[in-house]
């Protein structure tokens, strides 16, 4: 019997130390398997299978009698070798296999390979098709947006058509939570940014021997645009987003499609009382944060350019007249608006997973402060056109 | 049934004088709760009696407040964290909603206690997770799907599926047919049953359905008043406490039972005499 060993025993039976036996006769190889052929194990029992091909002869025997614990990886490994033996033309038998491992072994060949994965298209492929897939997306979005628009403009008109109908609670409550419980990191954030702006405005203008027009910078940019777009960014990361996500988990829930069932309009119970609260919120709150910032220049003339406070106040009202507030005071409903808009819109888009509703979080953010400082922008060229 | 054979001796879990409280809500008071190896234990209970607890507490996800846990031979709070992990490698947990990776495929999810505990060849691990994918009764298709994009019976077969990755020796179960529909709970029982005896695996279930517990089930234990009352139907369905005779003897607790009957005596698999694991093997694991 030519025996061609791979084991370093050189006996080919249970004893064989590392599990596997090979035994050669003519045309008929046999393999005496021994030790553990489990999960723990299939690794060096892959590679020690792997070292046997390619196959030759007509017969294969696998000799599972001294086999002590087998589970499915083992036998797994085991109907693979069995698998490609029989591909290469071989007979194969198995033998000693209890009752018992029998069955697991049946239960373990009877699948079917999962279908391919479908492949990665290639980096170039892939980024000309995620810009496509972006932009069609995009512009999906945007017309829906657009559609949600309409559909809240029509709520709004027909809650406002019929006052009664307004759900005043659910107003006062919104405008609390985004209006007053916003009002200390706003102010401070915008007293800081008027502290920033009277430096490095001092700075610069000290250089001409024109520190005094400090006080103009501070109050034109604080009033027509600092105040407002600080304020506004702030709500949208604050409300904005918390108006997705308490839409976007009653929309999990199904709270939402219990209220459609029961004869509710969720765009009235729900979108409207937010929109109203935020369109009041929002000028209130950039009133706040435009005293709030020039409160922080006058402070910091004071200490760097020795402008008192009084003297600051009197500079102010010559050279900034009141126009300046009312065009930043302006935008705030818009700002307002938008952001709502998109909040709610998002949460309404939420889907079954708890997953979609982070994602629509941080959409709606991205999403309303993008529109917040392209509405902006708007802004600037449409007041410098009427000359304001 | 299996405890014929084993004879009380080999067990898989021993659970002794465990008490867990909530602040000053008391869930379990010096409960003993004994598995042996090979069978199927059945965890049943009302609301709010802390089957999850208990089964939460034995894999070491709830911080007990006294006890002694043993799991496979080895007590869980003298481990150190490289026996604790062998430990984790040795047994599978299938949450309520199958708890899956909600970022990750099927076939990645199965893959992930693979990953974690061995290190296989891509083409073993790809193969092997196709395997368990299709002993808890996946199509092939449903590897590469996410599992929002599966059916909750679905979902519960991929938690299966990663719950067996390891090929462990334990299984923990919970409320593995709540949410299926009768047909598919059947199925559902019926694959547990099957890859128990394919597999010898001990397997603890808490249940709430009484189909499941006469279909699989070698023995019962139910929580009543802090504690564990242990037996096998027929011995459950002679204690007096009024809750087990509601529960056994109530309208649904009969239909189930004369459901069962009926499979049995036409000639289905009875699991006490097709049980493989009442061979003497060396333990449970085996097959």
């Amino acid at each position: 019997m030519a025996s061609d060993l791979l084991t370093t025993s050189s006996d080919s039976g249970p004893g064989a130390a590392d599990g596997l036996g090979r035994a050669r006769d003519g045309e008929r190889t046999a393999l005496t398997l021994s030790g553990d052929w489990t999960t723990e194990t299939a690794a060096r029992r892959e590679a020690q299978l792997a070292a046997l091909t390619p196959w030759s002869g007509t017969d294969l025997v696998l000799d599972l009698a001294a086999v002590e614990r087998l589970d499915t990886a083992g036998a797994w490994l085991l109907l693979r070798t069995a698998a490609d033996a029989e591909a290469s033309g071989l007979a194969v038998t198995w033998q000693g296999l209890s009752e018992a491992r029998r069955t697991l072994v049946e239960k373990v060949a009877d699948h079917e390979d999962a279908p391919v994965e479908p492949k990665r298209p290639s980096l170039l492929d892939g980024f000309v098709a995620r810009i496509g897939e972006k932009t069609v997306a995009a512009g999906g979005n945007a017309r829906d947006l657009v559609n949600f628009l309409g559909l809240v403009s029509l709520a709004l008109l027909r809650n406002l058509a019929r006052p009664g109908r307004l759900r005043v609670t659910s107003i006062v409550y919104h405008v609390e939570r985004t209006g007053f419980d916003a009002l200390p990191i706003v102010g401070l954030l915008s007293f800081l940014i008027g502290v920033v702006l009277a430096y490095q405005g001092a700075d610069q203008l000290a250089r001409f021997g024109a520190e005094i027009f400090t006080v103009n910078l501070v109050g034109l940019s604080v009033l027509r645009e600092m105040g407002i777009i600080l304020t506004a960014i702030i709500v949208a990361g604050r409300s904005g987003s918390a108006f997705t996500a308490q839409i976007g988990t009653m929309q999990v829930r199904e709270e939402i499609d219990a209220m459609r069932t029961i004869g509710l309009d969720p765009v009235d119970l729900l979108v409207v009382p937010r929109l109203l609260a935020l369109v009041i919120a929002l000028p209130l709150l950039t009133f706040y944060a435009d005293i709030l910032g020039i409160a922080g220049g006058a402070l910091m003339s004071w200490v760097v350019l020795d402008i008192t406070p009084f003297e600051f106040i009197q500079r102010l009202q010559a050279s900034v007249e009141v126009r300046h507030f009312f065009v930043g005071l302006v935008k705030a409903p818009v700002f307002a608006f938008a952001i709502a808009l998109v909040g709610c819109f998002e949460g309404l888009k939420v889907t079954g997973s708890a997953e979609s509703v982070g994602l629509r979080t941080t959409t709606a953010v991205v999403e309303s402060i993008f529109l917040v400082i392209l509405l902006d922008a708007l802004f600037s060229v449409f007041f410098s056109v009427i000359g304001v | 049934m299996s405890d014929s054979g084993n004879s009380g001796g080999d067990l898989a879990i021993r659970v002794a004088g465990l008490t867990n409280r909530f602040g000053t809500k008391v869930i379990h008071e010096n409960l003993d709760f004994e598995v042996r190896r090979g069978e199927v234990m059945g965890l049943v209970g009302g609301s709010g009696m802390g089957k999850s607890v208990l089964m939460r507490t034995i894999v070491g996800l709830n911080r007990k407040a006294a006890g002694r846990i043993e799991v496979l031979g080895r007590d869980v709070d003298r481990l150190s964290d490289a026996e604790r992990e062998r430990l984790q490698g040795r047994w599978g947990v299938l949450f309520q909603d199958g708890a899956l990776f909600s970022s990750l495929t099927v076939l990645q999810n199965v893959q992930v206690p693979l990953r974690a505990h061995q290190r296989l060849s891509p083409r073993l691990l790809r193969e092997l997770a196709e395997v368990k994918i299709a002993l808890s009764g996946l199509p092939p298709d449903a590897a590469h799907k996410r599992p929002s994009e599966l059916s909750g019976g679905m979902r519960k077969r991929a938690g299966l599926a990663r719950a067996l990755a390891l090929d462990p020796e334990l299984l923990f179960l919970d409320e593995p047919t709540a949410g299926l529909d009768p047909i598919g709970a059947a199925e559902f029982d019926r694959l547990i049953g099957d890859l128990q005896r394919a597999l010898g695996l001990t397997v603890v279930m808490v249940t709430h359905d009484l189909d499941s517990l006469y279909a699989v089930c070698d023995r019962i234990s139910v929580l009543i008043d802090k504690r564990v009352r242990v037996g096998t139907i027929a011995e459950l369905e002679r204690d007096p406490h009024p809750w087990i005779q509601e529960y056994f003897l109530g309208a649904r607790g009969r239909a189930a039972a004369a459901a069962r009957n009926r499979e049995t005596s036409s000639g289905a698999a009875d699991p006490s005499t097709a049980d493989p694991t009442a061979a003497p093997t060396r333990n449970g694991q085996e097959v």
